[in-house]
């Protein structure tokens, strides 16, 4: 690791202003992503922002109708918040399928949208139930979010507070996961949602995409086999050890197909 | 340098810190607790798990500043006034060990897992010790020592 400073601000205008004065400055959430980064060299902050002194960015609670997830919440508590369970399962079972243990009790929400990584889950959640990221200058739909390969619309020095989830009538999660690391190979996140059913695939692109063609169908027919012929192109799909592009195209299809069978 | 201060194993550690310490190593060089093993250094073995404020996490992905403040426990603090915790003695009576290299970090995540869960079945135990990889003993008797555990410590 390259030598940083390190600051751990009790209040978010403390962090954005340490952002603000310092354009190689970077937030740390619960590191990791960023520390396995910074050991290979391949990022070299010059001052490290810790984010786990600003109690508002922890937690998990109900806000008109709409769960709301601070940023620095970790997935484990994501996966056991009994209203989360109640609410919106697919989104618990989500949290609880990331990594293994010791990744949830430290990884959060924030830090796994602001890094984007293709194979990161909860951005299958956070498109497929067309929630809001609240950043402490806006509030970003999650259909103007995810820009590309690790691309957010996050601004430099714009940071995530929290995500605001409406509650679907049904939602639910599945993965093919890489059996080594548990990132999603392909994930499917569908919901039945108050304006419509939205279909959200993580893993198979270099960023989590909705598939219309299934939305429409599953809108006129809420079942496995309404979308069991609807293929999507495998053209820019990732193609890697674990898998050539046109097997995570094929298995689009097989996951969609489960997580409707599964949201019931 | 920046001061860390932190309790482990129930004592109170203050040092003066180079920001890039990992927790693991501040344990490791500063403190010479070397129960505490560093396997990959890439967040993949989990030999570095410690509990910090309750929950298992690796050691080799944290800041020792990240832990200024906080509880820490190490496999050194789980045996009481000499005599071995549930866990370890149930990892030594069914072989859940062979070279042990392994194990700190396997002890200290099963006592999070019974700590919520104290009634594991097999496929729990499992899916929960995805994140600690073992090369010797197969996890057959590490899961059956922990299923064991649990129930001592149901008591
Ligand atoms: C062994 C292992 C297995 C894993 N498996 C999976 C998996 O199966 N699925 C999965 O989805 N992920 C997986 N992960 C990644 C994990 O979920 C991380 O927790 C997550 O990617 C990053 O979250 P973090 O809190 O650790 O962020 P950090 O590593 O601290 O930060 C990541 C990036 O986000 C930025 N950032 C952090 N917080 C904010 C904020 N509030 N606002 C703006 N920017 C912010 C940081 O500056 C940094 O650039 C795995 C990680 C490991 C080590
Ligand atoms: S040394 Fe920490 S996970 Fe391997
Ligand atoms: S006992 Fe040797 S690695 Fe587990």
């Amino acid at each position: 690791m390259y030598q940083f400073d390190y600051h751990r601000p009790t209040s978010l205008d403390e962090a954005a202003q340490i952002l603000s004065q310092d354009d190689e400055a970077s937030l740390l959430a619960g590191g990791q992503t960023l520390l396995p980064t910074m050991k290979q060299r391949l990022a070299a902050p010059s001052q490290l922002v810790d984010l786990s002194g600003i109690a508002e960015l922890k937690g998990v609670r109900e806000d008109s109708g709409q769960i709301i997830v601070g940023a620095m919440t970790p997935h484990d508590t994501v996966a056991n918040d009994k209203t989360v369970q109640a609410k919106i399962p697919g989104l618990a079972h989500l949290a609880g399928e990331i990594g293994d243990p010791q990744v949830r009790n430290r990884g959060t929400i924030g830090g796994s949208l602001a890094n984007n990584d293709p194979a990161s889950d909860y951005p299958g959640a956070v498109l497929g139930l067309g929630a809001t990221v609240r950043t402490n200058k806006r509030e970003i739909p999650a259909d103007d979010f995810f820009l590309g390969l690790f691309e957010t619309a996050l601004d430099e020095g714009e940071l995530i507070k929290e995500v605001a989830f409406p509650v679907p009538k049904k939602s639910a999660y599945a993965k093919f996961h890489n059996p080594a690391s548990r990132y999603a190979i392909v994930g499917a996140f569908v919901a039945s949602t108050e304006q419509g059913v939205r279909v959200a695939i993580t893993g198979a692109g270099p960023c989590v995409f909705r598939v219309p063609e299934m939305e429409q169908a599953l809108n006129s027919n809420w079942s496995a086999d309404a979308i069991k012929d609807i293929k999507v192109a495998a053209d820019d799909f990732n193609t890697d050890l674990h898998a050539s592009a046109d097997y995570r195209a094929h298995l689009v299809t097989v996951m969609a197909k489960r997580a409707v069978q599964a949201a019931g | 340098m920046p001061t860390v201060t932190m309790t482990v194993n129930g004592q109170q550690v203050s040092r003066d810190v180079d920001p890039r310490t990992l927790l693991v190593d501040f344990i490791r060089n500063e403190l010479h607790l070397t129960g505490t093993h560093v396997g990959c250094d890439t967040s993949q073995c989990g030999a570095c798990v410690v509990h910090v404020d309750g929950t298992s996490q690796k050691a080799c992905t944290m800041l020792a500043m990240q832990a200024d403040g906080c509880e820490v426990a190490t496999i050194e603090g789980l045996a009481k006034n000499g005599e071995l915790h549930p866990m370890q003695a149930a990892f030594k009576e069914h072989h859940g060990l062979q070279c042990g290299f392994c194990t700190p970090g396997m002890v200290m995540s099963a006592v999070d897992l019974v700590q919520r869960n104290p009634d594991p079945d097999e496929h729990e135990v499992r899916e929960w010790l995805e994140g600690n990889i073992c090369r010797c003993t197969g996890y057959h008797n590490i899961v059956k020592a922990i299923q064991h555990a649990a129930k001592e410590m149901r008591g």
